[in-house]
C-alpha cells in the first residue's frame, strides 16, 4: 500500500500546461521533497494532493483510495502554508482547535489533543494570544500545531520556511527535522531551497515546466543527476559541464573537450548502456568541490589551468579557471592560496565524474 | 533672496491649498460657529446673543422631526446598505460568471446625481401610475402602495432610493477587502473542513473589521448630508414630515431668512459629523503610522 | 482521528458535495440577478418612461414596452417646446454645467497635485499636521459653510454666476485631490526624486518632468471623480445660483417640480436621462478608475 500515490496527472490553467503527466509515489513514513524554481509547479502539484486545486486528468490515490474528487477536509491530510495562514480573529487556541470542532470532535478529545500538541510545541504559553502578537517562529510552531492536532495521514508543507529570516529558518528546520523523526508521519514538502531539500527530505522529486527531473534519494539526486538540468540545479556553485567528445577505442573511452586535445580517460563511469553511445558529443559533468589542489587519490587527473578570479566567500573560495576557453569552477578552503593569471596544478577527481548526452541532455 | 525662495519653494507651493482651505473651510466653519451665537435674522449681527439659537433650535417642532428622520433613516440606510452590500460581496466572490457586469450594474447609481435617482424613484412610487398601477394591473386589485405621500410612510421611500444609490458601494468595499485576504487562509480553512458559510462567518468577516468601520463612518456621514434626495424624492413633504436637518438649515437660512438659528443647525450637524470623523482619523492615522 | 475511509464513503462524500454544490450555484446566480434587477429597474423604467407617449404612461404600466420609439419628450427636455415664457429645457443648462466643471476639475486636480507631491516627496516639519489640516476638508457637513460662503460671493461680486460655482467647487475639491494624489506618490520611491535632484533637477522640473508623466493612472481617478462629484452637485448649485446660471441638476430639479400644467413624466424621464448621460458615459467608459476613487478618496469622504 502506497500511502500517496499519483498517477498520469495533468493540469493546465487555460492554455498553459502546468502540470504534465506526473507519476509519483510515496511510502509510508517518507519525507518527499518537491524540489524546483518558480513556476515549475511544485505548488500546484501539493494543492492538487490537499484537494484545493481540481485535476484535468489522471488520479490521486491516499492509501489506495482515488481521492481525486473528494473535499480536502475529508482526505485526512493537513497543510502548512508560507503565510502560515493562521487566522487573525482567533487566538492561538482557536486556531489550532478549529479543524477539531469542524469535525464534531469530541469537547475532551480536543481538550486531549490541544494539550498533547501545545507542550510537545511549546506553545502552551501562547494559546491565548492573537497571531499578531506572535514572532515569526512563533506563528511557524502555530501553524504546525494546527496541522499536528488533526494527526493526519499525510503532512503538506508549502515553503514553510521562506517568510523567515536567514537563522530562524535554519533553526526551524532542525526542529522540522526531529518533527518527523519523532512521529514518522509521512510528508510532501515544497521549497525552491535546494538546503533545505537535500537536509530534510528522504526522497527529493525535482521539477521543471511541470515535468518531475529526478525522483530520488539526496544522495543520488547529488552524485548522479539524471540530466543537466538537475545537475545545475543542485549544487552551489552548479556542476561544471564542459561541451565535448567521447572517443572510443577498444576498452577504453576518453572525453576530450572542445578546443583541447587533452585525454581525459572515463575509468570509473558506470554507464547506463555502454554499448549503444549512439552520440558522440556529450557534457562533461564535474562538480567544483571534485577539483582538487593537491592529489588525493590515486586515479586523480592532473591538469593545468589559469585561474582567472578569486571569490572569498569565508570558510572557502571559488576559484575560476580557464580550460580551454571554457569557464571551470572549483571550490577549495580558503587557506590556500591561489596565485592569478598564472598556470595552476589541480587534480580532477574521476571517479566523480557525470556524463550527459548533449542533444537529450539525458545522463547516459 | 533667491536662496531663501529656493529653500522655502515647497512652502510657497503649499500656501495657495492651506490658505484657500484655512479660510473657506476653518474660518467658515468658525464664523457660522459664531453666527450661531448671535440673534442674526436675514443678515448676520455680530454682538453676542448666547445660546438662545440653540434653545430655539430644540424646542423647534420641525427640527425634531428633523432629528428623529435623521436617525430612522441612518440606521435603516446603515443596515440595509451593509446588509446587500455584504451578501453581494460574498456571493460575486465566489469566481460568478459575468461578475463585472454584475458589478457593474450594482453600481452605477454612485454615478448618478440624488437628483436624477430622486427623479427616477418618484416616478416610480407615485401612487397613481407608479408600482401601485403595476400591481393592480397584475391581478392585486387591491394593492395600494402609497408610501410617498403618507407622512407615516413617505421617510421610507427616501430609504429605498437611499439604499438602491450606495448599497453598491458598500459592495464594492467589501469585495476589495475580501479579495485582499490571502488566498492560503481560505485554503486553510477548507482543509479545516469549514464549509463555506463557516469560513466568511468565522474567519472572514471577523477580519473585515476596518471595512464595517470604514462603512459605517461613510454611510453615516452620506445620511447626515443627506439633502439632494430629499428635495427630489418629497421636498420634506408631506408636510413637514420627511424633514431632515440637511434640509432643515437651508430652508431656515434661505426661505425663512433665520440666520442665526440656522446657523445653530449647522453646527450640531457639524458637531455630529465630527464625533464619527474625528475617532476615524485617529485610528486611520494611527494604522499608517503603524505600518 | 479517524483511520483511512472506506472507499464507499468516499463515493458518498463525492456525491454530496456534488449535489450541495450545484444547488448552491443556483441560489448564487438567483440572488445576484434578483439584485441586478433591483439596480437596473429604475434605469429601465427611465427609458421606457421617456420613450412613451403621455397617453401610453397612462394606459400601460411602468414595465410596458414603448409601442414605437419616440424620442419626442427628449426633444423636449433638450430644446423646449420652442414657445417663450415658461418654457424650460435643459440645453443652456447643460452649457453650463460644461462652463462649471472643466475649470473647476481643473484647477482642483492640479492644486492637488502639487500638494500631494510637495506632502511625500518635500517633506517638511509638520508636513503631517498640515496634511490633516487638509483632509479634515473632506469630512465637513457643507451646511456649515454655506452662510459664510453666500456673503462672500456676493462681496467677490460674483454670486450666481458660472464664476462663483467654479470657485466653490475648486476650493472644497481641493481636501480630495490633495488626497488621492498624496496616496499615489507615497508609493512611488522617493529615490527617484534623490536621483533627480543629485543630476541637478529642480523642484519644478521634477515634477513636471518625473512625477507627472508617471501620474497617468492617479490624475483619471482624480479627473473622474471631481467631474462625478461637480457634475451631480446640487447643493452649491441650487444654494448660489438661481435662473440662467443654475447647472444642469438645478434646472433638473425646477423642471420636474413645475407643476405648472398636466405631469410630463415622459419629458421628467428624459431630463433625467440627460442630467445623468455624462456621468454614466463616464462610469461605463472608465469603470474601474471610478471604482477606485471611490473605494481610496471617498472612504475618506
Amino acid at each position: 500500500m502506497k500511502t500517496l500515490k499519483i498517477e498520469d496527472l495533468s493540469k493546465n490553467f487555460g492554455s498553459t500546461e502546468v502540470l504534465k503527466k506526473i507519476n509519483l509515489e510515496i511510502d509510508e513514513g517518507n519525507f518527499l521533497v518537491l524540489l524546483g524554481p518558480s513556476g515549475c509547479g511544485k505548488s500546484t502539484l501539493l494543492n492538487i494532493i490537499a484537494g484545493l486545486e481540481t485535476i484535468n486528468e489522471g488520479n490521486v490515490y491516499i492509501d489506495d483510495y482515488n481521492v481525486s474528487k473528494v473535499e480536502p477536509k475529508d482526505r485526512n491530510i493537513a497543510m502548512v502554508f508560507q503565510s502560515y495562514a493562521l487566522y487573525p480573529s482567533m487566538n492561538v487556541k482557536e486556531n489550532m482547535i478549529f479543524g477539531l470542532k469542524q469535525a464534531k470532535t469530541s469537547k475532551e478529545k480536543i481538550e486531549e489533543q490541544l494539550k498533547k500538541v501545545s507542550s510537545f510545541l511549546q506553545v502552551d504559553s501562547l494559546l491565548e494570544r492573537k497571531p499578531s502578537q506572535l514572532s515569526g517562529g512563533q506563528r511557524q510552531r502555530v501553524a504546525i500545531g494546527r496541522a499536528l492536532v488533526r494527526e493526519p495521514r499525510i503532512f503538506l508543507f508549502d515553503e514553510p520556511l521562506s517568510n523567515l529570516d536567514a537563522k530562524l529558518r535554519v533553526e526551524m528546520r532542525r526542529e522540522i527535522k526531529k518533527l518527523h523523526q519523532q512521529l514518522k508521519t509521512t510528508v510532501v514538502y515544497v521549497t525552491h531551497d535546494q538546503t533545505e531539500a537535500m537536509s530534510l527530505g528522504t526522497k527529493i522529486a525535482i521539477m521543471n515546466h511541470g515535468v518531475i527531473q529526478q525522483n530520488d534519494t539526496p544522495e543520488n539526486i547529488y552524485n548522479k543527476p539524471s540530466n543537466t538540468f538537475v545537475a545545475d540545479f543542485i549544487g552551489s556553485p552548479s556542476m561544471n559541464l564542459i561541451k565535448g567528445n567521447l572517443k572510443q577505442n577498444s576498452d577504453n573511452i576518453s572525453f576530450i573537450a572542445e578546443g583541447s586535445n587533452l585525454e581525459i580517460p572515463i575509468k570509473h563511469y558506470d554507464f547506463k548502456n555502454k554499448s549503444e553511445l549512439s552520440n558522440n558529443e556529450v557534457y562533461f559533468g564535474i562538480r567544483p568541490e571534485h577539483i582538487y589542489f593537491k592529489k588525493l587519490n590515486e586515479d586523480d587527473l592532473e591538469i593545468n589551468l589559469r585561474a582567472d578570479l578569486s571569490e572569498y566567500i569565508g570558510h572557502e573560495q571559488i576559484v575560476t579557471f580557464n580550460f580551454s576557453n571554457q569557464e571551470i569552477l572549483a571550490k577549495f578552503p580558503s587557506t590556500i592560496n591561489v596565485e592569478l593569471n598564472k598556470e595552476t596544478k589541480l587534480y580532477v577527481d574521476l571517479t566523480q565524474v557525470s556524463l550527459f548526452d548533449s542533444k537529450n541532455e539525458e545522463r547516459i | 533672496m533667491l536662496k531663501w525662495l529656493e529653500k522655502n519653494l515647497p512652502k510657497i507651493v503649499m500656501a495657495p491649498a492651506v490658505g484657500l482651505i484655512g479660510w473657506f473651510v476653518y474660518g467658515f466653519v468658525l464664523w457660522t460657529l459664531y453666527i450661531s451665537f448671535t440673534n442674526s435674522k436675514i443678515l448676520p449681527k455680530y454682538e453676542l446673543w448666547g445660546v438662545g439659537q440653540y434653545t430655539k433650535l430644540w424646542a423647534s417642532r420641525k427640527w425634531l422631526i428633523a432629528v428623529d428622520n435623521l436617525l430612522i433613516f441612518t440606521a435603516l440606510f446603515l443596515i440595509f446598505c451593509v446588509v446587500i452590500g455584504i451578501i453581494l460581496a460574498i456571493f460575486l466572490d465566489q469566481k460568478i460568471r459575468a461578475e463585472g457586469l454584475l458589478r457593474t450594474i450594482y453600481l452605477y447609481p454612485m454615478a448618478l446625481s440624488f437628483i436624477v435617482t430622486g427623479t427616477a424613484w418618484k416616478w416610480i412610487l407615485n401612487p397613481t401610475l407608479g408600482i401601485q398601477k403595476l400591481f393592480i394591473d397584475w391581478g392585486f386589485e387591491n394593492f395600494t402602495f402609497d408610501w410617498l405621500v403618507n407622512r407615516e410612510m413617505a421617510i421610507y421611500t427616501i430609504v429605498i432610493a437611499g439604499v438602491w444609490q450606495s448599497a453598491g458601494f458598500v459592495m464594492a468595499l467589501f469585495l476589495a477587502g475580501l479579495r485582499s485576504v490571502e488566498d492560503e487562509i481560505v485554503k486553510a480553512a477548507k482543509i479545516d473542513g469549514a464549509s463555506l458559510f463557516t469560513v466568511y462567518w468565522k474567519i472572514l468577516l471577523p477580519m473585515m473589521r476596518p471595512v464595517f468601520f470604514t462603512s459605517f463612518v461613510i454611510l453615516v456621514h452620506i445620511s447626515i448630508k443627506s439633502y439632494d434626495l430629499i428635495v427630489a424624492l418629497t421636498q420634506g413633504g408631506p408636510g413637514i414630515s420627511t424633514t431632515m436637518p440637511a434640509l432643515y438649515m437651508t430652508q431656515t437660512a434661505f426661505h425663512k431668512s433665520q440666520v442665526g438659528l440656522s446657523a445653530a443647525s449647522a453646527m450640531m450637524m457639524f458637531m455630529a459629523v465630527a464625533a464619527v470623523i474625528i475617532p476615524y482619523l485617529y485610528s486611520e492615522l494611527r494604522r499608517e503610522n503603524a505600518r | 482521528m479517524q483511520g483511512s475511509l472506506q472507499s464507499s464513503s468516499y463515493k458518498k462524500l463525492e456525491q454530496k458535495s456534488k449535489y450541495t454544490n450545484i444547488f448552491l450555484r443556483w441560489f448564487l446566480y438567483f440572488v445576484l440577478i434578483l439584485f441586478a434587477s433591483y439596480f437596473i429597474f429604475p434605469l429601465y423604467v427611465m427609458i421606457v418612461t421617456s420613450l412613451k407617449t403621455m397617453e401610453e404612461i397612462r394606459q400601460g404600466t411602468l414595465l410596458t414596452w414603448p409601442s414605437a420609439l419616440n424620442f419626442e419628450s427628449w426633444g423636449v427636455a433638450w430644446g423646449g417646446r420652442g414657445y417663450g415664457a415658461g418654457d424650460t429645457y435643459l440645453k443652456p443648462y447643460f452649457w453650463n454645467s460644461i462652463k462649471m466643471v472643466v475649470p473647476a476639475v481643473f484647477f482642483s486636480t492640479f492644486i492637488g497635485a502639487m500638494a500631494g507631491y510637495v506632502l511625500t516627496k518635500w517633506r517638511f516639519k509638520g508636513d503631517k499636521w498640515v496634511f490633516l489640516f487638509l483632509l479634515f476638508g473632506c469630512f465637513i457637513p457643507y451646511q456649515a459653510i454655506l452662510l459664510p460662503m453666500a456673503r462672500t460671493l456676493g462681496v467677490l461680486g460674483i454670486s450666481n454666476s458660472v464664476i462663483g460655482l467654479v470657485l466653490v467647487h475648486t476650493v472644497y475639491g481641493i481636501p480630495f485631490t490633495t488626497l488621492f494624489f498624496r496616496n499615489f506618490y507615497v508609493s512611488i520611491p522617493s529615490e527617484l526624486v534623490k536621483a533627480a535632484r543629485i543630476d541637478g533637477a529642480g523642484f519644478f522640473k521634477i515634477f513636471f518632468k518625473i512625477l507627472l508623466p508617471i501620474s497617468t493612472p492617479i490624475i483619471v481617478v482624480t479627473v473622474i471623480w471631481q467631474f462625478t462629484q461637480i457634475w451631480n452637485d446640487f447643493l452649491f448649485g441650487s444654494t448660489f445660483s438661481f435662473g440662467e446660471a443654475a447647472p444642469i441638476q438645478v434646472a433638473l430639479n425646477n423642471m420636474v417640480l413645475s407643476s405648472t400644467s398636466v405631469k410630463e413624466y415622459n419629458v421628467d424621464m428624459a431630463s433625467a436621462i440627460i442630467a445623468g448621460i455624462p456621468t454614466l458615459i463616464v462610469y461605463v467608459l472608465a469603470g474601474k478608475y471610478f471604482i477606485r476613487g471611490l473605494t481610496s478618496g471617498a472612504v475618506k469622504g
